[in-house]
């Protein structure tokens, strides 16, 4: 990756945080933003890495911790916000709201909240390329959690039987829910699970975006060669709680202040500027920027239509 | 009397009935360490009180959750185990509908399954179609299945004791806004008969038959038709399967009208079941259609006036009842 290159990964990490800092932020107050939040804080690497690694053409399936995801595949901020709104102007006018946003705009074809629900759509769309030999891959998002789910093994089975040009991309960030990795499987590496299925896992550092993006570029370029599907792991944690409504009571605060440290966007950042390809004006600049975006995309949300109480009725059927 | 959530009712009952019968045991994903640490929630302080050998929190699997109280019960014990949403009810769905509900039936009658199913239920939380989707019809489809949708925190406790202690598979369905609404509820041991329906409200003019959520609306509903003149009983059917039709039967003839208030969508709805019993039963008794008011034919949508619109309301219910007269 060429320093522009990186510098992008940097820039997207930056608007996937910012982005989400404050819809946690608007959340506090309900009568601005209600319902459930789910954000991906301290995973961003995963989703700017992965991003960056597909094309435009690729497809992604992502899980309930979508917003980086959509962002990272160029979903436009202003549409995913209003979703989160749950106005006319969102993604999915409203119907979805921030769980479930589609963007088939960029080929992010389906978020789905039912854990493990997203796994096996993967081979689906993944077959899809294959049966019409389009060079395409497709990415599923899911956690650690979802790899107990009966749909990730019926899926790795089936996609490895069938060669699929599918890459299972596993964020474990040590925890599903309130329970710590080690409470929910005896398996240490949710990549080892690839072995069971004759295919390739990967465990990469999914704080580091660049090496996220060097593992899946790889992987994508082998499904499209034909040598079949691919796990990555990409170890990385959840700073929050599982959602914004979670007090976190079950996770040491060491162990988050030493995740902490190991902030994706502190690393790529640093090492940067120690390559002497970043200064400290050009980041703060790219804050500006990002802050702008933000804005710009809150103001949009609140500035737009809800829907009629009867638009309920539409897009049940094509 | 004490004033507990629906959610608080359930937790009581789960703990006195661990505490008289060693046999029960509860399962599910987070019913040990929730994310929650909220004292409404049905089993918060359970795995404290007693251990992780009765409160087994589980991996994200739902298919598994449903089949361990399978297994575990035709061994003897007495499973409660929970399905956190009632969407991800149709990943169970195998262990339930194909395997609980007929693998006594297939052993001619020489095994039993008394497990119970706890379900949460309902629109109204902001947070979409996967979340929420009542699917009460599903399970009511499905014979060897009894299925229980308590309106009340005082019928919870009662109704899910008799659950723990049924010798069958019982899918016991919460709404989870009434976690946030308290009730009065009876102090210690005290059951409520499956399989039979109650009359909430005494009236004169419709019969208004509803369960769980609904309740609320039905309540709001009669109130303000009262000042018009207008008399309506209240039949809470508190379980779907075995299905009281006396109860049912007797209020229409005695009111004349009916009308089936549910939050599940219309078709295949649970309320054509009861619509289609007075027509063949009571039909001669009746002044006025029958009508059903239930969500429309869509999946819950996320915007809240779109939530809003898709659930069933006192004013919906009014509307459909004036209709009668
Ligand atoms: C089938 C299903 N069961 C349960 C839930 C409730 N739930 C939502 S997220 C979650 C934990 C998922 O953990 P993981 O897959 O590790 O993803 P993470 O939240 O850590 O990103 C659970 C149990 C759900 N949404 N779907």
């Amino acid at each position: 990756m060429d320093n522009n290159e990186q510098k992008k990964l940097l820039r997207m990490m930056l608007l996937i945080r910012r982005f989400e800092e404050k819809l946690v932020d608007l959340s506090k107050d309900p009568q601005k933003l209600g319902g459930m939040m789910i954000v991906c804080t301290g995973q961003e690497a995963v989703a700017a890495g992965v991003g960056a690694a597909l094309a435009p053409e690729d497809v992604i399936i992502s899980n309930h911790r979508s917003h980086g995801h959509l962002l990272a595949k160029d979903a436009e901020p202003d549409l995913l916000m209003a979703e989160i709104f749950g106005r006319r102007t969102g993604y999915n006018k409203g119907k979805s709201g921030t769980l479930h946003i589609a963007a088939p705009e960029v080929n992010a074809l389906c978020t789905t909240t039912v854990v493990g629900g997203g796994i096996p759509i993967a081979v689906g769309t993944a077959f899809a390329a294959q049966y019409q030999q389009k060079d395409f891959v497709t990415v599923c998002f899911f956690g650690n959690g979802a790899s107990d789910e009966g749909s990730f093994h019926e899926a790795l089975n089936m996609a490895s039987l069938w060669n699929l040009p599918v890459i299972f991309v596993c964020e474990n960030n040590i925890y599903s829910g309130a329970q710590r990795l080690e409470e929910h499987t005896k398996v240490k590496d949710i990549a080892d699970r690839a072995s069971a299925y004759a295919m390739r896992g990967e465990m990469v550092d999914g704080n580091d975006a660049l090496a996220v993006y060097e593992v899946v570029q790889k992987a994508r370029e082998d499904c499209l060669a034909g040598a079949g599907p691919v796990l990555i792991e990409c170890k990385t944690y959840r700073w929050g709680g599982h959602g914004t409504n979670d007090e976190q009571l079950y996770q040491p605060k060491d162990e988050i202040a030493r995740w902490k440290e190991q902030c994706p966007i502190k690393k790529l950042k640093a090492s940067l500027m120690q390559a002497g390809t970043l200064a400290e004006q050009e980041y703060q600049d790219m804050e500006y920027e990002i802050r702008l975006i933000v804005e710009r995309a809150v103001q949009f949300a609140e500035a737009s239509p809800w829907p009629d109480p009867a638009e309920a009725l539409e897009d049940v059927y094509a | 009397m004490q004033e507990l959530t629906l959610g608080q009712a359930v937790n009581q009952a789960l703990r006195e009935e661990m505490s008289r019968d060693e046999r029960v045991f509860i399962a599910g994903e987070g019913v040990g360490v929730s994310i929650h640490s909220d004292p409404r929630m049905a089993t918060y302080g359970l795995l404290e009180e007693f251990g992780p050998r009765r409160v087994k929190d589980t991996p994200v699997s739902e298919a598994a959750i449903a089949g361990l109280a399978v297994g575990a019960s035709v061994m003897g014990l007495l499973p409660v185990v929970e399905i956190m949403f009632n969407p991800f009810f149709t990943i169970a769905a195998d262990q339930i509908v194909n395997h609980a509900a007929k693998l006594r039936y297939l052993s001619g009658g020489k095994s039993k399954f008394p497990l119970v199913v706890r379900i949460k239920t309902g629109a109204g939380i902001g947070a979409g179609c996967q979340h929420s989707h009542n699917l009460e019809a599903w399970v009511a489809h499905s014979p060897g299945l009894k299925v229980v949708m308590p309106g009340t925190p005082a019928d919870a406790k009662g109704l899910l004791k008799s659950a723990i202690r049924d010798e069958n598979p019982v899918i016991f369905i919460e709404d989870m806004i009434l976690n946030f609404v308290p009730g009065p509820v009876p102090e210690g041991d005290y059951t409520i008969p499956i399989g039979v329906a109650d009359i909430k409200k005494p009236g004169k003019d419709v019969t208004v038959v509803t369960w769980s959520k609904m309740l609320g609306a039905a309540f709001k509903a009669a109130g303000q038709l009262e000042q018009q003149g207008i008399s309506v009983e209240i039949v809470d059917l508190r379980t779907l399967v075995p299905l009281d039709e006396a109860t049912i039967l007797e209020s229409v003839r005695k009111t004349g009208r009916l009308v089936v208030l549910h939050e599940a969508t219309r078709t295949g709805g649970f309320g054509g079941e009861i619509a289609a019993l007075v027509a063949e039963k009571a039909f001669d008794m009746l002044k006025a259609p029958i009508k059903r008011v239930t969500a429309p034919d869509i999946p819950v949508p996320f915007s809240k006036p779109l939530e809003n619109f898709y659930m069933p309301n006192e004013v919906s219910l009014m509307e459909a009842i004036k209709e009668l007269f």
